[in-house]
């Protein structure tokens, strides 16, 4: 078996069993989606106007919650020194942590979505759109996420500073994500705002690897 | 018989945190030597050791091995046995050794992670969980993984912490069949390490 798959095979079995976060992270979206309708009343008709936004932002604050550990466990117990030691190229690694972190943590939010849309009184049709847009968005967050949780390594108690960071450079993810999400419902427009999603993602697989990496070799010392 | 390697260090300087830790020191291990490298706290041990396995930036001075594979760097060819031992809780005995196994590139072909729990005492315990080992299992497992996957230089970091009499023995002996293959160690310690080896002492840090 090749390192990566074995590191990747790690990483989604350590964060499903105790101690690991993505339960959690399910939990948690369940939370945020589940306190609006006390925030905001439940007007049926508001509701299922705000949906897909409270999905969409319930959905980051959820994968956020998992990716502050994605680096800072394995510095903490020394597994970072053996990969950097490792034949493995850095960049690849990261983005093996950042696939495992996609698997492990977003994909259960993704499935999760739909359950959650009935509280919020989502037709069937908004509820697939959303899945959609999570789908083609989630990795963006993740990939941004990476460099975030690689230079909480680097900054001491950077654990903190993670969501100070990251959050705004998940805002275009998050307007394009619910715009999509809402033009799909509303059969109109659907392509331009759904595109510039999936070139985010792809633009967030491109930088956030390597950007994790120069981040971790510089801050390792 | 491989070919014979030798890790040399040459006016390898180191500073950390505007403080220099190591100055003009100069070391050389052969193959079949261990180099016990001894010395008062905060003398620049543990930074020795990452300094070999490239961890930390070397201020000024060279360290390089000959004779050892060149397609490889040094790093790729060490084993570092830290304080930090590598080892997740959440896994079981047999699945930390596995996956640093599959990850550094065994071949399941040559050799089995399980056979080194073996060697290292805890083939029972393959399938536990590994919070609930004790701080010497710990130490024992985290030696298994240098047992399981051939590498040729050995970085220890106070390799017999934590371990009892019997631990101990059994640590000696690994290295000593480590250095029969034509391995070298570099041990930063303590105690003495059950083995024959050469002495460096890093003085107290001016």
């Amino acid at each position: 078996m090749s390192a990566l798959a074995a590191l990747i095979r790690r990483d989604i079995s350590l964060s499903w069993r105790i101690g690991g976060g993505a339960a959690i992270g399910v939990l948690f979206f369940l939370t945020v989606v589940v306190l609006m309708p006390f925030a905001v009343g439940p007007d049926l008709a508001m509701l299922k106007r705000l949906g897909p936004a409270i999905l969409w932002l319930g959905a980051m604050l959820a994968s956020l919650l998992t990716l502050d550990r994605l680096f800072l466990a394995d510095y903490e117990d020394g597994s970072l020194d053996l990969i950097v030691m490792s034949r493995s190229t850095l960049e690849l690694v990261c983005l093996a942590k950042a696939v495992a972190h996609w698997l492990a943590s977003s994909v259960p939010l993704i499935i999760a979505a739909p359950a959650l849309g009935l509280l919020l009184n989502l037709d069937g049709s908004t509820m697939l759109a959303v899945m959609l847009t999570l789908l083609a968005g989630t990795p963006a967050l993740t990939l941004t996420g990476l460099i975030g949780a690689a230079l909480a390594v680097t900054l001491r108690r950077g654990g903190l500073l993670l969501p100070v960071l990251v959050l705004p450079l998940s805002i275009p993810t998050l307007i394009f994500g619910v715009i999509s999400a809402e033009a799909a419902t509303a059969g109109d427009g659907f392509g331009a705002p759904f595109s510039i999603l999936c070139a985010l993602s792809l633009v967030g697989l491109v930088i956030g690897p390597v950007a994790a990496a120069a981040s971790l070799r510089h801050g390792l010392d | 018989m491989a070919a014979a390697k030798t890790l040399t260090g040459n006016a390898v300087s180191c500073i950390r945190g505007e403080r220099k830790v190591l100055s003009n020191l100069d070391f050389l291990v052969s193959t079949g030597e261990a180099l016990a490298v001894v010395g008062p706290n905060g003398a620049g041990k543990s930074t020795l050791l990452r300094l070999i396995a490239g961890l930390v930036t070397i201020a000024s001075g060279t360290i390089k091995l000959t004779g050892g594979d060149d397609n490889l760097t040094l790093a790729e060819q060490a084993h570092l046995l830290g304080h930090r031992d590598a080892i997740k809780p959440s896994l079981t005995v047999l699945e930390n050794v596995a996956f640093w196994f599959d990850f550094l590139g065994g071949d399941r072909g040559q050799s089995d992670p399980a056979a080194a729990l073996a060697s290292v005492g805890l083939g029972h315990l393959g399938h536990l969980p590994t919070a609930f080992l004790s701080a010497g299992q710990r130490r024992r497992l985290a030696i298994a993984r240098l047992v399981a996957l051939k590498r040729p230089i050995w970085l220890l970091d106070e390799p017999t912490t934590a371990l009892d009499a019997a631990g101990q023995a059994t640590i000696a002996a690994l290295m000593t069949a480590h250095l029969r293959d034509g391995g070298l160690i570099v041990a930063a310690t303590h105690q003495p390490l059950g083995i024959a080896a050469r002495e460096l002492k890093l003085g107290a840090s001016a």
